[in-house]
This record gives structure tokens, C-alpha cells and sequence, in this order.
């Protein structure tokens, strides 16, 4: 059904693009750009992350100060951009989004970011406001509670965005072996995003 | 207290009193002895004072916040902030009908819904400790927890058929400081609903759950004689944001003026 009802829109959003109105589509009601949020990245830049509209995402949540799992999670999308060819990396965005905005400054994701050697033309680490982090956890599935050391329990996952922001597909399976089923999904995304780059182009206006 | 309510009774016609208007009873905090465990947290928690809505939010209420915010419309609002089942028993997109009268706490309604509710009211929703606080009190007493016939009349509720017309808000005798409804009516969304992480299975304490809940545990009861607390917590932490329940509701919270 979920697929019938992406297919449909898809449909009708190609004969929009036929027409060519060089306004922007409204954005699909099951996206999660449904939520606007500021984020702040690992630059100290600032945007809104319906900015990202356009491209397929990979998306998850973590904490810069996290010991056990976070930098499994950074594993994770490492594990799934290795799986992918040069052309396909390059239309990927990989997102990491605080649920610690006090401690993770843009000097904490950026020392993260360096160690882990993480290119910046695709991975985004940011923080958005201290309001906007149960949200963005609602819209992508996400769990936790602050802990009184100032850690988090939390839920993680990879969740994958098709380029106006709907959930394609999400893998728990945190590590470098990446679950087989959720890489084709990324294949299958990232193909969809090439067969339409003048609609992308538009999105990104 | 009471003149809290004579203040906000003056100040009624002169606002102009309509359905979205809201009334707060103010709550003082202090110490405070969840019936969670949380393995990080050895003391009592401390609760600020806060202000909570004397009764539950009504269709009546919830009606006149969707004709002003149509995106949350049944028809118009966006499938990640409420599943297909939002609002379902109203009448139409801005119409109550039989199944849903003015009086009747909102259910049916999902939590991105509930916090706009609260965020339009200048206000949010209460977090868990907030309520739990709030429902540990009887007409008489700040906590009456621990008696066994105040238990036995909260778990009566429980155990009562759930496909009952809901009663109207309001009729219940307040608590001790001056809200209703808390038990025995619907159940109520919290805006930390989902740091509840309860381990569907206590058994399992391996790599598996680890990897599900970073960090400490998930969190256990300290006394399983808080049976309807365990429940609403099993009920909330099984619940995503965009989720409804026919019996599910909600209140606002705020900092006391």
C-alpha cells in the first residue's frame, strides 16, 4: 500500500515536472521536512534542514560525548558509504543529528568529525535547538532519556530519506557489516535520485 | 489558590472566555518518589512547581484550536505528525457529531498534535514526573500511593471495558490540588513520553538490548504494586509520536505565573 501510495505520487510528480513550472513541489505530506529544524553543523553554519530537499539521506542520532554505541553509529554509515560506488557517494548525504545540543558545539562535532576522518562534502554532524530534539526523534523513530551523568539511553538506527524526506527504509543493525537489505534500499534510492536530476535541480531552488 | 481562581475568574469576560481558553491550577513540587527505577537516579527527584490543567483537553477545545490552525485538520495534516486514525471519530475535518460531544475529552489524538495544542496555549505538555506527581494525590493528600483502597479504586478503572462512551471532563472530585480526571478517564500524553524505554523483555540483558538502549538500562518499577502506573507507562513507551488511541488524551502544563 505504502509502496502504491510512492508510486503514485512519484507519477504525479513526473507529469508536474512535464509541465515544467519552476515552482517548488509541495512537499509530500509523509516528509519528515514536514518538521522545520534549524541545525547548526560541525562548520558553525547554520540552516534549516528542509534545505536538504533534493537528495536521498541517510540520517541517525547520537551524542558527541556517547562512548559505547555513537561511534558504532558513525561506523554504520561509514560501513554503507563503502558499500556504494564514487557516483552513488556523491548523491548521498549522511546526517548525524545531536540529542545533546548544550555540549555538542560546532568545535565538538568538527573534533568528531576530524577523527573519524568523515568527508565534509557528504556528512553533516549538527545540533539543532534544545526544542526541536524530541521532534526530530518523533519524526524519525528515535527513543531516549537523559541520563543524571549527562549521558542518554537512547534507541539508534539509520534511517534512510528518499530526496523529499520520506522514510525509505531503517536498519537498527549498528557496526561496520551493514544489513544487506537496507544497502539495496540505498542502491534503489539513490538510483530513483539519478533518473531525475532536473527535478532535484528544481528542489534545490 | 483560591485567589488564583478569583483572578482568573475576573479576567474571564474581559478576554472573552472561548473554548480554547484554558484553566491551570498551580502545583507546588518538591521532593518526590517516582515508582519508576531508573538506575541512574538513587535519590528522590526533585519536581519545580508547575501549572497543569484542571481537566483533561476537550473535543469542544481541540475543535476551536483546529479552525484556527487548519493544518491539523484530519484532512490536511501531515501524515508524520498523525497516523490515518487522528481525529477518526469526529464527524468531519471541523465538525464533532454524535461520537464525539464538546464535553468529551479529545482522544484520538497524536502527540505532535498534543504539543501544538499546548504550544498555541503558550503552554507544553506535562512531562512524566510532572504527572505522575500530579496523580499520586487524592482529594485529601499529596500522595496517597500507598493507600491500598485509593489503589483498589484507580485499578477499578482498569479493569472496566474501554469501548464505553467517555465521560464528559470535569465531573470527577478534584485532587488535593484541584485537578481532575487524572485517573479513570482516558490516558494522557506527556512530552517525554518516549524517554520511557522499558525493555519488552527483562529477561534478556544481552548484547541485544545493549545495543537497543545505549548506555544504563532501561527502566524497571520501583514497586509493582503501582500497577496503573506500570500501565500507562507500558502504554506510552509502546507508542510513536504520530500514534492515536481511542482513549488516549492529553492536558497541558506550564510555569507557574
Amino acid at each position: 500500500m505504502k509502496r502504491l501510495h510512492v508510486a503514485i505520487s512519484c507519477l504525479a510528480l513526473f507529469a508536474s515536472s512535464a509541465i515544467a513550472a519552476p515552482k517548488p513541489f509541495p512537499l509530500p505530506r509523509d516528509s519528515v521536512y514536514q518538521l522545520p529544524a534549524i541545525l547548526v553543523d560541525q562548520h558553525g553554519r547554520s540552516s534549516d534542514w528542509r534545505g536538504r530537499r533534493g537528495n536521498p539521506q541517510i540520517v541517525a542520532m547520537f551524542y558527541t560525548s556517547c562512548q559505547y554505541i555513537c561511534p558504532l553509529i558513525v561506523d554504520s554509515g561509514k560501513a554503507v558509504e563503502h558499500a556504494l560506488t564514487p557516483a552513488e557517494r556523491a548523491r548521498l548525504g549522511i546526517l548525524l543529528i545531536s540529542m545533546d545540543p548544550k555540549r555538542d558545539t560546532p568545535a565538538a562535532l568538527m573534533s568528531i568529525a576530524s577523527k573519524r576522518k568523515l568527508d565534509a562534502a557528504r556528512w553533516t554532524l549538527a545540533r539543532p535547538k534544545m526544542d526541536d530534539v524530541r521532534s526530530i526523534a518523533g519524526v524519525l523513530g528515535v527513543r531516549y532519556r537523559q541520563l543524571a551523568d549527562g549521558g542518554f539511553n537512547h534507541t539508534s538506527a539509520l534511517v534512510l530519506l528518499d530526496a523529499d524526506g520520506r522514510i525509505l527504509a531503517r536498519t537498527e543493525k549498528m557496526g561496520s557489516v551493514p544489513e544487506a537489505e537496507f544497502i539495496a534500499a540505498v542502491h534503489r534510492a539513490l538510483r530513483g535520485a539519478h533518473r531525475s536530476p532536473g527535478f532535484v535541480d528544481r528542489l534545490n531552488r | 489558590m483560591r485567589r488564583f481562581i478569583a483572578c482568573w475568574l475576573l479576567t474571564v469576560p474581559l478576554t472573552g472566555f472561548t473554548a480554547g481558553a484554558a484553566d491551570y491550577v498551580k502545583l507546588p513540587g518538591g521532593r518526590f518518589h517516582t515508582a519508576l527505577k531508573y538506575e541512574d537516579i538513587k535519590e528522590n527527584m526533585r519536581v519545580a512547581p508547575f501549572a497543569l490543567m484542571r481537566k483533561p483537553v476537550t473535543n469542544a477545545e481541540f475543535l476551536a484550536f483546529v479552525r484556527s490552525h487548519p493544518q491539523w485538520r484530519r484532512d490536511r495534516v501531515a501524515s508524520v505528525f498523525a497516523e490515518p486514525r487522528y481525529v477518526s471519530h469526529w464527524a468531519g475535518p471541523v465538525t464533532l457529531g454524535p461520537a464525539a460531544l464538546p464535553q468529551q475529552p479529545v482522544v484520538q489524538v497524536s502527540w505532535f498534535a498534543a504539543r501544538a495544542y499546548c504550544e498555541a496555549q503558550g503552554a507544553r505538555l506535562p512531562t512524566w514526573v510532572e504527572w505522575e506527581y500530579a496523580a499520586a494525590a487524592d482529594e485529601m493528600r499529596r500522595d496517597a500511593r500507598s493507600d491500598l483502597l485509593w489503589r483498589e479504586r484507580i485499578l477499578h478503572w482498569y479493569s472496566q471495558p474501554s469501548n464505553r462512551p467517555l465521560q464528559r471532563a470535569g465531573l470527577q472530585t478534584p485532587n488535593v490540588y484541584g485537578v481532575q480526571d487524572l485517573h479513570g478517564l482516558v490516558w494522557e500524553w506527556t512530552e517525554d513520553f518516549s524517554s520511557l524505554l522499558v525493555d519488552p523483555d527483562n529477561r534478556n540483558q544481552g548484547d541485544a538490548d545493549k545495543a537497543k538502549f545505549c548506555g544504563a538500562g532501561a527502566l524497571s518499577m520501583n514497586d509493582r504494586d503501582h500497577y496503573a502506573v506500570l500501565m500507562r507507562v507500558a502504554m506510552l513507551s509502546s507508542l510513536d509520536a504520530e500514534d492515536t488511541t481511542a482513549n488516549l488524551g492529553f492536558r497541558c502544563a506550564k510555569e507557574p505565573k
